[in-house]
C-alpha cells in the first residue's frame, strides 16, 4: 500500500521559482504555457500489515502538521490500496484552510 | 540571570549569539541541545541562525518538530522571552508561535547587506531601549525572509502593535526599494501577541562590535537584558 501527498501553493501565495520557470520555458520556445505553479510530490510506503484506516488517519496528520504548511499551502493525499484487492485502487482527501 | 541558544543540525549563528551574550553583553549563556525536553532554567531562549535541517522540506519547518520546542511551546506560554534569529524566526513561524510565514525572496537572490530598521514599536521587552520610530542598521543574509500573512494576520498584527521592525530607506520611508525580500509591509520582525516572543530575519547579534561594522544591536540585547531583570525582580517580590 502506498500514499502520496501533493502539497500545492495556496492561490495568491506568490511562487517566484514557478514563475521563473516559466520564463525559462518561454526562453526555450514553449509558447502554449500561460504559468506555472511549483509544487511538492511525496510518496510514503505503507508498512505492511498496516490497518488501512489507521495508516490514512496517520498520512492526513502528517501532510497537515508537517509535510505542508497550511498558512500557505494546500495539500492532497492518495491512497493507493493493493491492486489484488480489486475494486477501486484508490482514494483521494485532501486539506484547505 | 541566565541566557539559553538552542543548537539545532545546521545552527551557524549559534556560536556569534553566544559569543554577543557572554562577551559583549556578559550575561551568562548556555548551549541547549534540540533533542533536549528542557530548558535548563533559563530566563531567555534564543533559536539562532543558519539552516536547520539543510532547510530541508521548509526553512524551519523540521526544526519546530524537534524535542526542545515542546518545552520552548510551553515556556512561551508561559510568557518567557523567547526570540528567533533569521532561521529562528523561520522555526518560531512553523512552530505556530508567531503568525505567518517566509516564503522565497521575491527576487530569488540570497541577500547579503546591511540594512535600515524602523523601530515600529519600542514598547516590546527587545526594543525599550530603542527610541521611538529610530533606525537601526543590521545585516540581513536570507534566501527565504519574505513575510507573508493572511490580509486578517495583517490587520491584526497592525492593530496589535505587533510589527516591530520594517525595512527602510535612508530617509526612514518604507519603500518598495528598501524592502530586500518581498516582505508584505516591508516586515522584519514581529512579536507575538502576548509580546514576549519576537521573530526578525535581520542578524542583530552581527550588529554589535564596531569592527564588525556597527553596534546597534546592542540596543535589543540590552532591552532583553532590563526585560529580564525586572521579570526577576518582580518574582523575587
Amino acid at each position: 500500500m502506498k500514499a502520496t501527498v501533493h502539497v500545492t501553493l495556496k492561490n495568491g501565495v506568490l511562487d517566484p521559482q514557478g514563475q521563473a520557470i516559466h520564463h525559462a520555458a518561454e526562453t526555450l520556445g514553449y509558447s502554449t504555457l500561460a504559468g506555472i505553479r511549483q509544487g511538492k510530490f511525496f510518496e510514503i510506503e505503507i508498512a505492511e500489515g498496516a490497518d488501512l484506516a489507521a495508516a490514512k488517519a496517520e498520512v492526513e496528520k502528517l501532510a497537515h502538521d508537517v509535510l505542508s504548511n497550511i498558512v500557505i499551502e494546500d495539500y492532497c493525499v492518495t491512497i493507493e490500496k493493493s491492486r489484488s484487492a480489486g475494486g477501486d485502487d484508490e482514494e483521494h482527501s485532501g486539506g484547505h484552510a | 540571570m541566565k541566557f539559553g541558544v538552542i543548537i539545532f543540525p545546521g545552527s551557524n549563528c549559534d556560536h556569534d549569539t553566544y559569543h554577543v551574550i557572554s562577551k559583549v553583553i556578559g550575561q551568562p549563556v548556555q548551549f541547549i541541545w534540540h533533542r533536549d525536553t528542557h530548558l535548563h532554567n533559563c530566563d531567555a531562549v534564543i533559536l539562532p541562525g543558519g539552516f536547520s535541517y539543510g532547510d530541508y522540506l521548509r526553512c524551519g519547518a523540521l526544526a519546530s518538530h524537534s524535542p526542545v520546542m515542546q518545552a520552548v511551546k510551553t515556556f512561551a506560554a508561559n510568557g518567557g522571552f523567547v526570540l528567533g534569529i533569521c532561521n529562528g524566526f523561520q522555526t518560531l513561524c512553523e512552530a505556530h508561535l508567531l503568525p505567518g510565514t517566509l516564503l522565497r525572496n521575491n527576487n530569488l537572490r540570497f541577500q547579503c547587506q546591511f540594512v535600515n530598521l524602523r523601530v515600529e514599536n519600542n514598547q516590546t521587552p527587545y526594543t525599550r531601549d530603542c527610541a521611538p520610530n529610530s533606525i537601526l542598521s543590521f545585516p540581513i543574509a536570507h534566501g527565504e525572509g519574505n513575510y507573508f500573512c493572511t490580509p486578517d494576520e495583517y490587520l491584526k498584527l497592525e492593530q496589535n502593535r505587533q510589527i516591530v521592525f520594517r525595512y527602510v530607506d535612508a530617509a526612514g520611508n518604507a519603500s518598495e526599494s528598501a524592502n530586500p525580500n518581498g516582505s508584505l509591509g516591508n516586515i522584519a520582525g514581529i512579536i507575538n501577541e502576548q509580546g514576549n516572543v519576537l521573530g526578525l530575519m535581520p542578524h542583530p547579534e552581527r550588529a554589535c562590535e564596531e569592527i564588525l561594522g556597527g553596534n546597534d544591536g546592542l540596543q535589543l540585547f540590552h532591552s532583553l537584558q532590563i526585560s529580564i531583570e525586572e521579570y526577576l525582580k518582580a518574582l523575587d517580590k
